[in-house]
């Protein structure tokens, strides 16, 4: 139906950007398509030992799921910034990242856990990592007739844990300016042996920072391995000037975001590890 | 443009009721329905003067079309008072002078009784968070926030009495 029709369309999930998109006459689509009503796009499933997240779970389900927020509490808490407890009602992980904005608060998560998408297009179905999925401000390399279905988290090793941090003038209700995610496991000696870094809002899509995470890698998280932590992350940077923020403060903002999410996740990876 | 039939509840009531395609809950309500007591402030979900409950969930009805609404229990400051007598949080912002303009209030009373069915007691700082999405541009918050507190009293005395 979607790939069919000739014109504008739009997929709704929570609607909270297509309908202030529509109002403001930014899209006048020809063919709106709520897909809400798919069999499971409602449904938080456990799979493998993570959880299978379906594209119409709105972000306040997903911070009542205590299971999730065990395994992912970076991830729940960047779906937790997204908007009002009105906007929480409705809007999902899915329209975050298909909406395609470089300062969606939870891609950052999402990249840093290695997230999986699923698909449904004229095809069939197909897994994509998310990190492939933005193409730019407002784009994505989704296909007309792509619908995504859900979003896997997958199990993660004992002693895990991730964070995400954004910077906004307003405690809420406000676009991130620069923000950071970061997700990483500790061996039982306490040293970092896997971990993602993902910068927002720092550059046209998400980065996933190669070098911040090797940059702790076999650390202990002390302050040189934070500190070369936080000097890749704005190395990395390539961020716009605008009033909300100059690229030099946003530059130097996502090298501390960066470090405090990263000593934050290794706190939870701790506390995941005990609880264990 | 096909207009789309609709069938619902609508403060316990069974509503049925004909909207375009592209038409928001809010202009559902307020102009076909006739519940001016839903406010249309920003309409694009930053002030949450349009707030209704959609399936027990705080929403926005701006942000909601209303063909979404098929099927589904949506409660509006309408449903708060019981016939004549007012709901604890309505008496409470009056006896708390909680309102000047009024335009705020209705989305707030929808928003403070879904925090106060899940939450009969909660603390000040939850109760500023989960209104953060319900801007008033003449009370200062406060006294929104005292009106809410003395409310939730009120009605965690009525749950014991009733044990
Ligand atoms: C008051 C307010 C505050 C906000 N605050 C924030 C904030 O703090 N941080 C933030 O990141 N965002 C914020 N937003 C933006 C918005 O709420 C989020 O981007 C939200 O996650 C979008 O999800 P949705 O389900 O409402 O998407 P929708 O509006 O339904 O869809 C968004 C886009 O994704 C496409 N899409 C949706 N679902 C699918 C699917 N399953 N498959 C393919 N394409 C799909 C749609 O066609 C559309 O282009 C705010 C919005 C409002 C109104």
């Amino acid at each position: 139906m979607l790939a069919a029709e000739p014109g504008v369309t739009r997929i709704l999930t929570g609607g909270t950007d297509v309908m202030v998109q529509m109002r403001a006459g930014l899209a006048a689509p020809a063919l709106v398509v709520d897909v809400k009503h798919l069999t499971g796009l409602r449904a938080i499933t456990p799979e493998a030992g993570g959880y299978r997240i379906g594209a119409a779970v709105p972000g306040a389900v997903m911070g009542e799921h205590a299971g999730l927020r065990a395994l992912w509490p970076g991830v729940v808490e960047g779906v937790e910034l997204i908007g009002s407890t009105q906007v929480q009602g409705r809007a999902t992980m899915a329209g975050n990242l298909c909406n395609g904005s470089p300062a969606a608060d939870a891609v950052p998560g999402l990249v840093a856990a290695d997230a999986v998408v699923r698909i449904m297009g004229v095809d069939g179905a197909r897994d994509c990592p998310v990190i492939d999925i933005p193409a730019g401000p407002g784009r994505t390399t989704l296909a007309k007739g792509d619908i995504v279905t859900s979003i896997f988290l997958p199990a993660r090793p004992a002693r895990s844990g991730d964070a995400y941090l954004r910077f906004t003038p307003r405690s809420e209700m406000d676009i991130a300016v620069v923000s950071a995610a970061v997700s990483l496991t500790l061996g039982a000696d306490g040293a970092v042996t896997a971990a993602r870094v993902a910068l927002g809002a720092v550059a046209p899509t998400v980065l996933l920072v190669d070098e911040a995470a090797q940059a702790i890698i076999g650390t202990r998280l002390d302050d040189a391995a934070l500190a070369a932590l936080a000097a890749a992350c704005s190395a990395a940077c390539r961020p716009i000037d605008d009033k909300r923020g100059t690229v030099a403060f946003r530059t130097q903002v996502a090298g501390v975001l960066a470090r405090r999410a990263a000593s934050i996740a290794r706190d939870r990876a701790h506390s995941a590890g005990d609880a264990a | 443009m096909k207009t789309i039939q609709v069938s619902t509840t609508i403060n316990g009531d069974a509503t049925e009721f004909l909207c375009g395609p592209d038409e928001s809950l809010l202009d559902v309500l307020r102009n076909r329905l006739g519940l001016t007591g839903v406010k249309e402030g920003c309409g694009t979900g930053d002030c949450g003067a349009c707030s209704v409950t959609l399936d027990g969930r705080l929403v926005c009805s701006c942000l909601v079309l209303g063909a979404e609404a098929e099927g589904a229990q949506i409660g509006t400051v309408e449903g708060l008072a019981q016939g004549d007598r007012l709901h604890p949080l309505q008496q409470s912002f009056i006896d708390h002078a909680a309102l000047q303009c009024g335009i705020c209030t209705p989305g707030i009373l929808v928003a403070a009784k879904a925090l106060l069915d899940r939450n009969p007691d909660p603390t000040d700082t939850e109760l500023r968070y989960w209104l953060a999405g319900n801007l008033c541009r003449c009370t200062g918050y406060d006294k929104i926030i005292h009106a809410v507190q003395a409310a939730a009293r009120t009605m965690r005395e009525t749950a014991d009495a009733q044990g």
